[in-house]
């Protein structure tokens, strides 16, 4: 589903080399989990399979149901089915969630050629799916993410994740800022989503996330590379012996 | 009287002489007042229109703008004022009364205010009361707009309006829509007197409709908010007519009475709101807010004088302005608290995002404060959209356009919903959204 080829990257405004020649290839259904140290390239690869302006593809490629992802903008990739799940999700002050999610849910349906939800049909829905979640109306009238906490932030991206049904959930520390309970709530909604069509790239600082949701592989991002890859008992190694032999490996 | 300099008269100051000499023994109104209005001319025939080294147009150059002045619009025709009523649509299906004012003159055949008496509300024509006695009186303005040129002209070439007068104790069951009807190109002058009383409240939507061409449109709206009252205005100034545009309300507030308003512009070349907002009663409020859109190279000017000239009056301003291509926003507010005025709260807000790099916003709050017990702050930002806003809506499969219209939207509703009126909110918003898809 998901190929990435030799991809290095910049920062766009300094030139501060990021990625420096990422091989991965991700299958529909798997489960991959991308863990290193701070500062090791894991955000910035999320951002850029989102297609965020802020950063320059210098060299390699990103290949997407058959597509080049890098040609393609932001939102022609969110319908193309590529879902970032922020690990700081934006307030933006003013725009009620609930009329955020209908505006998201119903540009994918225009841009898929689907006719537009009815109100009562994305009431329902939303309900549905929010219950799970934990998510009040309270919440979904508010404007999005502004005064949330920060379980309702990663509830809140998780239940877009799931309205929005993309084929690839990249995960980005969505464990961060996280209680236990808000912890199983979120791991619980995203486990919900696994399926046989749908990949998952869930990016982390800890192994405690993957206790919840357990990956099919582990790799291991240092200084822009992947410097090593395993099965799922690799993160409980480097929980043990932290990343301080890949770092000097790399 | 001072001594001045003769200044040589524009193309527009020239007309302006010369017209109001040629209709000035058909203009209403008793002797007093007919002095008023030659002495209301005689400025600006010593001064001039208003220009940019006047420190209260300093950025809404009105005789730069004026080329020309054209000639004042004559009576309306009702089947001519009813047409462009219903091209207008202007708040659709909402419930209310509806006041004409036609080429600047009340138009009772077309205004619809079946059951409006029986509620307690008294309606009559502006220029009946002027031609009474103590009409005169209908002319004041406050001591802190000076001799203003805009309302100088007002009141040398006044054609009529309306007065309003809501009985003591009176809850008005539906908002009164006062619109100005323009049926034929040329300036529109109008004057309008609204008088809450006692106890009462009132909603009033003020709305324009029809093409005045080049010609200005000149009104001035007199508040009266008397004590325990409430008086909540929604004024549209709307439609593309190049003529300046030119609204000024002059606010009194009694003693435990509220007054809010909203000014919302989209679309004049040269739009300028002016509100003199006194409070005169103790434990009053007054909420004043903006929601302005300008694009190409139009001039939008929202200038205001709170003045606290009793003590434990609060007053709150929130402006919001959105400007594209070569746009130019202005906010001036001051707010004036007078030495015993102790225990005033006020708070200025003045918001502009630019969407275009050339757009321009001249921010101005000033405070002026005498006593030394108050509360008074004031804020001003421009900014662009924020990137990662936009980022992250698009990241969530919504195309740019639509997602900068969200943003967009989101900005100037704060505005919008902080002002409450629930019946004009989904109007106002559909505007935003019609003058973003233009």
């Amino acid at each position: 589903m998901l190929e990435i080829k030799n991809l290095h990257a910049r920062i766009a405004e300094d030139g501060t080399e990021i990625l420096r020649g990422i091989d991965l290839k991700v299958n529909a259904g798997e489960i991959h989990a991308i863990m290193g140290p701070n500062g090791s390239g894991k955000s910035t690869l999320s951002y850029i399979l989102a297609g965020k302006e802020d950063y320059e593809v210098t060299e390699g490629e990103i290949i997407f149901h058959g597509e080049n992802l890098l040609d393609m903008e932001a939102d022609e990739r969110a319908v193309a089915g590529v879902f970032l799940a922020f690990q700081y999700p934006i307030e933006i002050p003013g725009v009620a969630t609930m009329e955020f999610l209908k505006t998201a849910l119903n540009a994918q349906r225009k841009a898929k050629g689907k006719a537009e939800l009815s109100i009562p049909d994305f009431m329902k829905l939303v309900k549905e799916k929010a219950g799970d979640l934990n998510v009040t109306m309270d919440m979904l009238k508010r404007p999005l993410n502004v005064g949330f906490s920060g379980g309702e932030k990663k509830r809140a991206e998780i239940l877009q994740m799931s309205l929005l049904e993309p084929s690839l959930c990249v995960l980005d520390e969505t464990d961060s800022g996280l209680d236990i309970d808000a912890l199983r709530i979120v791991s619980e909604g995203v486990n919900k989503l696994r399926s046989p069509e749908r990949a998952m790239v869930v990016i982390t600082h800890y192994q405690r996330l993957l206790d919840h949701i357990i990956p099919d592989v582990v790799h291991v991002l240092s200084k822009g590379k992947i410097v090593k890859t395993g099965g799922k008992e690799l993160a409980l190694e480097l929980e043990k012996n932290g990343y301080a032999d890949f770092i000097e490996a790399a | 009287m001072n001594m001045s300099i003769p200044i040589n008269h524009t193309q527009a100051e020239t007309e302006i002489l010369s017209r109001f000499d040629a209709i000035k023994s058909g203009l209403v109104g008793s002797e007093a007042v007919s002095t008023l209005r030659e002495e209301a001319l005689e400025e600006i025939k010593t001064k001039g229109l208003p220009h940019k080294r006047v420190e209260e147009y300093k950025y809404s150059d009105l005789r730069a703008y004026m080329k020309s002045a054209a000639a004042i619009a004559g009576e309306a025709d009702p089947d001519a004022v009813a047409s462009v009523l219903n091209d207008a649509g202007n708040f659709g299906a909402l419930e209310r009364y509806r006041v004409v004012v036609a080429n600047g003159r009340f138009v009772p055949e077309v205004s619809d205010v079946d059951g409006l008496a029986a509620e307690g509300v008294d309606l009559g024509d502006f220029n009946d009361l002027l031609a009474c006695e103590n009409g005169v009186d209908l002319l004041g303005s406050p001591k802190s707009a000076g001799s203003d040129a805009t309302i100088a002209l007002n009141t040398a070439f006044v054609q009529g309006g309306v007065v309003i007068t809501v009985r003591e104790g009176v809850d008005v069951s539906k908002p009164i829509e006062l619109v100005h009807v323009a049926t034929e190109q040329g300036a529109q002058v109008a004057r309008n007197r609204i008088a809450v009383s006692k106890g009462a409240k009132l909603k009033v939507l003020e709305t324009f409709a029809g093409d005045a061409g080049n010609g200005e449109i000149n009104v001035v709206f007199d508040y009266d908010v008397a004590d325990e009252a409430l008086l909540s205005v929604t004024r549209l100034i709307v439609g593309q007519s190049a003529g300046a545009r030119l609204f000024t309300s002059l606010a009194r507030i009694g003693e435990k009475a509220e007054f809010k308003t909203l000014g919302f512009m989209a679309g004049p070349a040269f739009a300028r709101n002016q509100q003199f907002v006194a409070f005169e009663g103790e434990h009053s409020e007054a909420k004043l807010f903006g929601v302005t859109m300008a694009r190409d190279t139009a001039l939008a000017d929202h200038t205001l004088i709170v003045d606290h000239a009793v003590p434990n009056c609060n007053s709150r301003e929130f402006f919001k302005t959105v400007l594209d291509d070569r746009a130019k926003g202005v906010y001036q507010g001051r707010i004036n608290v007078a030495q015993h005025a102790q225990k005033s709260d006020g708070e200025m807000m003045t918001q502009a995002l630019l969407l275009g790099e050339d757009a321009e916003m001249a921010n101005k709050p000033e405070l002026e404060i005498f006593a030394d017990d108050v509360l008074c702050a004031h804020g001003a930002t421009s900014g662009q959209i924020d990137e990662d806003l936009l980022f992250y809506l698009r990241a969530r499969g919504i195309p740019e356009a639509e997602a900068r219209t969200l943003l967009v939207l989101a900005f100037l509703s704060e505005a919008i919903e902080e002002f409450g009126e629930e019946d004009v909110t989904e109007e106002l918003e559909t505007r935003v959204r019609n003058w973003l898809a233009a």
